[in-house]
């Protein structure tokens, strides 16, 4: 597929075309946090920004999403009764989306849809109806360590086209057949406008040095790595407030909840945390991961040793360093899976 | 494409006390619409989660065997938010199932060979589904001996006194029901589970055993085993860990890279001997 070039002051062209269609969604600036919301025309579009300060994971993955509904009475004809929610109306576009985000919903993908039984239906239509448009990052954050887990600044996997900003212009390098469709009327790029974008990628890349080794978490059993006495010590000053889970663009653990308001009731799923004692515990009172200490370790273990295992080594981590930035008492991943690997 | 979120909708048929503490209640659920039993194919050993609407679901073992009919039954203790629900629904009333989930007992694995199964209190309700499916006519030649050996505190504690009452008059089974200590009226055998394995002391050679209990019975039983012999790959167990979807998403249920939900709740010993204890 040819790489194509689209000048900056003709993205607002390029953002109605697609809303024609598409429902447009981009990062932008608010009160000071980088968030994500509708783009409607080119302005407030960022091209200068680390990354949103919560994952776009929302967006297949709603922080509380009904699943489905019944009629809360039992005398009712139908009542007492699950229907699903319909499905999404309209498609949808996430421009400037990271590469490590995009990732993270490849990773998913295999987590959510894995056979007949095990297929999130829910999960699937908004993963069906999303084209993602990413933006290389030019200038990763020193919290960034995605070239060690398998991703990378201008990494492709999972995106159906990349940007890469130019500074007049973009290069687009449509990646999917999806993603083609929507660039073909576009010029083609140039052979200064592609070396450009790879000395781009390769200065990127080159300013990530901070990262984790995985040689001896690979080499090393499941209860080796249980039983290292690290997780004491890394336990201690984790307050299990969850933040790491919640801004975490893999992190897709869920609660399941009715809610009744008279005759009205729904199911709904919420995001949950592996870090709450209420997560774990039995109906008997019995609580498997009783302390901070357990939890701590479910959460490293999982994306760093659990998920390899089971998907041929593929790491459930995309390296985007959020939960670094956000730890309210400093506790960092790539030292902590160091240390699993020490 | 099958929502596995939505609950097929059935109906309490009948309802039974099955303890004298009342904490046990059997149900049998019919399916509302007839086609939807084509669609919930199971084999002994599977759960599936009990929907009542505007309480929630509970991940419950399947007592029934599907070579009992469409009807399904469950067997539930009185624990929890949508538990205590379902102990004051009544027969007639409209609640949910979905399922069959998780894994099941390695029935094919299991053909010519003898059987030992070991249930300890209420956890013989997948192990009833098992004795049921094996002692049917279609099934029963494909195994060797079968022993059942099931014990509770005090008789009025056992459950399916109907069904193993009657095993206990066939000649293709031989089951040995044990109360923890001698009671007026019990002429059945007294002793801990742990005691009658020792005394039945079934022979390794050719077998498997499905071992089911509280902790406190697995931790006295399995010595018994091995001291008999056994090896962990002949000696099989069911998990239960705290459960959302059941499909191996949610994230709570895992015990290492194993999700009770998906890949068990089946296990080996020998599988489990290399997974961290969280359950």
């Amino acid at each position: 597929m040819t790489d194509k070039i689209l000048s900056k002051d003709q993205v607002a062209a390029f953002i109605d075309s697609l809303k024609k269609e598409y429902q447009v969604f981009a990062p932008t600036e608010e009160n000071g946090k980088i968030i994500w919301a509708e783009a409607n025309s080119a302005d407030g579009l960022l091209w200068e920004f680390s990354n949103t300060t919560m994952s776009p994971k929302d967006f297949f993955f709603p922080q509380s999403e009904c699943m489905a509904r019944f009629k809360n009475d039992p005398k009712a004809e139908g009542g007492m009764i699950m229907h699903p929610e319909p499905e999404l109306e309209r498609s949808r576009v996430l421009m400037n989306i990271r590469p490590c985000d995009a990732k993270a919903f490849q990773l998913l993908d295999r987590i959510f849809i894995q056979d007949e039984v095990t297929n999130d239906v829910y999960w699937r239509d908004k993963r069906d109806k999303a084209i993602l448009v990413g933006l290389a990052c030019n200038n990763p954050c020193p919290t960034c360590f995605c070239t060690s887990v398998g991703c990378g600044p201008h990494h492709e996997a999972g995106l159906d086209i990349l940007l890469v900003d130019l500074g007049d212009s973009l290069l687009v390098k449509p990646i999917s057949d999806k993603g083609k469709a929507l660039i073909d009327d576009l010029p083609d790029a140039k052979k200064v406008d592609k070396d450009k974008a790879a000395q781009l990628k390769k200065t990127s890349e080159a300013s990530i040095t901070s990262g984790v080794t995985m040689d001896n978490v690979n080499k090393r059993t499941v209860l080796e790595l249980f039983d290292l006495p690290y997780w004491d010590r890394v336990s201690e000053s984790c307050l299990n407030c969850g933040t790491c889970t919640f801004c975490c663009p893999t992190c897709h653990c869920f609660d399941i909840q009715d809610e009744v308001k008279g005759t009205d009731g729904r199911r709904v799923r919420n995001w949950d945390t592996c870090m709450s004692w209420l997560f774990t515990v039995h109906g008997t009172g019995h609580n498997p991961r009783p302390t901070k200490k357990e939890r701590v370790r479910q959460r490293f273990m999982h994306k760093f040793k659990y998920i390899p295992e089971k998907r041929e080594g593929e790491i459930g981590c995309v390296g985007c360093g959020r939960c670094v930035q956000l730890c309210p008492v400093n506790i960092d991943v790539r030292e902590v899976v160091n240390q699993m690997n020490a | 494409m099958k929502n596995p979120y939505i609950p097929y909708p059935v109906r309490i048929s009948k309802t039974l006390v099955e303890t004298e503490d009342k904490q046990l209640k059997s149900f049998w659920l019919d399916f509302i619409n007839p086609d939807d039993a084509k669609g919930f194919e199971y084999t002994p050993g599977q759960f599936a989660e009990l929907s009542v609407c505007g309480f929630g679901e509970v991940p419950i073992g399947i007592a029934s065997s599907p070579t009992e009919g469409d009807t399904l039954l469950f067997t539930v203790n009185k624990v929890g938010h949508v538990t205590r629900k379902l102990h004051n629904m009544a027969e007639g009333d409209i609640m949910g199932v979905r399922g069959p989930l998780g894994n099941s007992y390695p029935l094919k694995e299991m053909e010519g060979k003898n059987v030992v199964i070991v249930a300890g209190g209420f956890a013989v309700t997948t192990l009833r589904a098992t004795v049921t499916w094996i002692l049917h006519p279609d099934n029963r030649d494909k195994y060797g001996k079968i022993d059942f050996i099931y014990g509770a505190r005090t008789p009025g504690l056992l459950l399916y006194e109907d069904q193993w009452s009657e095993w206990q008059k066939r000649d293709d089974i031989d089951c040995h029901v044990t109360i923890d200590r001698a009671v007026d009226g019990w002429n059945g055998l007294v002793g801990f589970v742990p005691t009658i394995c020792e005394q039945v002391a079934p022979k390794p050679d050719n077998a498997v055993a499905l071992i089911c209990g509280p902790p406190v019975m697995i931790r006295f039983t399995q010595p018994v085993f091995d001291k008999l012999g056994w090896q962990p790959e002949q000696i099989v167990m069911s998990l239960e860990n705290r459960m959302k979807c059941g499909i191996g998403i949610c994230g709570r249920c895992n015990v290492g890279p194993e999700y009770v939900c998906k890949d068990g709740p089946v296990f080996t010993k020998a599988q489990l001997d290399k997974l961290p204890a969280e359950y």
